[in-house]
């Protein structure tokens, strides 16, 4: 444990480092630089409002523009993540075939560089709050929390592709068509009480993403108080994860360099 | 006796030989289902056993495909030996193959401070030796250029700079001391010999003899993963011309 820290403490300059690296690499070219993690956002909820507000009309939403602004970014997040950790191992091969590094660094590096822009986007989301009259609450301060063990959520996950995708280069591919099922299956566009109680409406309630969108939701749009449930299933899933993916990458990392 | 840097103890890399490589879930499948995954497996290094001194030049030679490449990586710890250890006293450089740690899109300036993360180092020591790196790799011109319009032998300049500015206590080469003009050659072997005195341990991969004889203390023969001999340089070199 202990040596496992001083590793840690040891490259994190190196996490920082890639971290800055990514920013500077996504941003340098682009005129509106750093704006666009905020202005994509904006522009992807100006369209599915556009097609879905009279669609939904019945389901009587609250500011429905801010409930599709939430989703979608959080969704955003966690596919942008985790497909940045698939590919991160395989991507790093260059360095890791001559220099040592702790493997995990490259799915953390992903996953936090997400997060960064993520907090990018978030200043859009409450940019429309202020536009769209949202009352400031003391739920408000419960953000961070579907945040963070969303995050964890997505490391699990990235740890896990990113393993397998060193042994089988196609999981990428079956990823892809993953995430777009699961992005039917998020409550993102449609409101969760129009599924009835079938089989389909368990699936969407168990659904990881769900617990993390309608959290954001319920404390920041709607001043609602999450339950002891949902607290349990967010970090449940998150350290859950979290767990697996640490046991599958550390069983699994010696044998990359085999493989890359 | 002198203090061990480098402890090598019974090394053995056994490696899966696939005639072809299977690296995605259908092949893998179908081959399962055909029942062509069958692996032969090879040794790259047979119980290896050697140690490295402290503050000595260490070379290794051998023809292509006798292990020393493998041999570096697992005292690098890229590396894990199936059976075996390797035990590392110390912080260690790898110079294999210059500049690999390095992203193009980046400014020389930037890529410094990536590469020396990726060698383990924190950003006050790199801010203290920056100046040290641009100043040895004599690119003060171009270092807020980015990286992909350098030269070759600029980015090995650069890769070298670092490497060895960073003075690790033992450093690792492999075949790349012919790297730049004949000047900046020379400017590495003072550096090298430099560092050497400075009690940094060196290990050196390199097929030129010539080099080999200059620079070492000591060398080790590697033929077909197996230890011929360990010994004085002048002895292991006549010895490994000899056949």
């Amino acid at each position: 444990m202990h040596s496992i820290m001083t590793t840690f403490l040891r490259y994190r300059f190196l996490l920082g480092n890639l971290i800055t690296r990514d920013l500077k690499v996504k941003y340098r070219r682009s005129f509106l630089g750093i704006l666009w993690s905020m202005l994509n956002p904006l522009l992807i909820m100006l369209v599915l409002n556009a097609v879905f507000s009279s669609l939904f009309k019945a389901a009587k939403i609250d500011n429905f523009p801010l409930y599709l602004i939430s989703g979608q970014t959080l969704y955003s997040f966690f596919i942008e993540a985790t497909n940045g950790a698939l590919t991160s191992v395989v991507d790093s091969s260059a360095l890791i075939k001559k220099v040592y590094i702790p493997k995990y660094i490259f799915p953390l590096e992903k996953v936090l560089f997400s997060f960064v822009n993520l907090l990018f986007s978030l200043v859009a989301i409450f940019v429309m709050m202020l536009i769209y009259g949202v009352k400031p609450a003391f739920t408000m301060l419960l953000i961070p929390v579907p945040l963070l063990s969303m995050t964890m959520f997505a490391m699990g996950m990235g740890l896990i592709l990113a393993t397998f995708c060193v042994f089988f280069r196609d999981i990428r591919h079956l990823y892809s068509v993953l995430t777009t099922a699961w992005l039917y299956l998020t409550p993102i566009i449609y409101p969760m009480e129009l599924l009835g109680d079938g089989f389909i409406s368990k699936i969407v309630k168990y659904n990881p993403l769900t617990y993390y969108i309608s959290y954001f939701r319920n404390v920041a749009l709607f001043s609602t108080l999450p339950t002891l449930e949902d607290n349990l299933f967010c970090f449940g899933y998150g350290i859950v994860f979290t767990i697996i993916g640490i046991v599958i990458f550390k069983a699994k990392q010696d044998r990359f360099i085999l493989h890359i | 006796m002198a203090e061990r840097t480098v402890i090598v103890k019974n090394v053995t890399m056994e490696f899966n030989m696939v005639s072809e490589k299977v690296d995605s879930l259908k092949e893998y499948f179908i081959r399962m289902f055909k029942r062509q995954l069958n692996f032969t497996s090879f040794k790259a290094l047979e119980d290896v056993s050697f140690d490295v001194h402290k503050g000595e030049i260490f070379g290794i030679v051998g023809l292509n495909g006798s292990g020393k490449s493998t041999l570096l990586k697992i005292i690098s710890g890229i590396l894990k030996p199936t059976k075996g250890s390797a035990e590392v006293v110390g912080t260690l450089s790898p110079l294999i193959e210059l500049g690999a740690g390095f992203d193009p899109e980046l400014t020389g300036r930037e890529n410094i401070y990536l590469n020396g993360s990726v060698l383990g180092y924190s950003r006050r020591f790199m801010d203290s030796i920056f100046d040290d790196i641009v100043e040895f790799s004599e690119l003060e011109n171009f270092i807020d250029m980015q990286i992909k319009n350098y030269s070759s032998g600029m980015q090995a300049r650069l890769g070298f700079s670092i490497a060895t500015v960073v003075k690790p206590q033992i450093l690792i080469c492999d075949e790349v001391l012919a790297v730049g003009d004949f000047k900046f050659q020379k400017k590495c072997e003072c550096r090298i010999q430099e560092l050497m005195s400075g009690n940094t341990t060196v290990i050196i991969v390199s097929h030129s003899i010539k080099q080999i004889r200059e620079l070492c203390d000591r060398v080790l023969w590697l033929k077909d993963g197996k230890v011929v001999m360990v010994g004085e340089t002048e002895e292991v070199c006549d010895m490994y011309i000899a056949g």
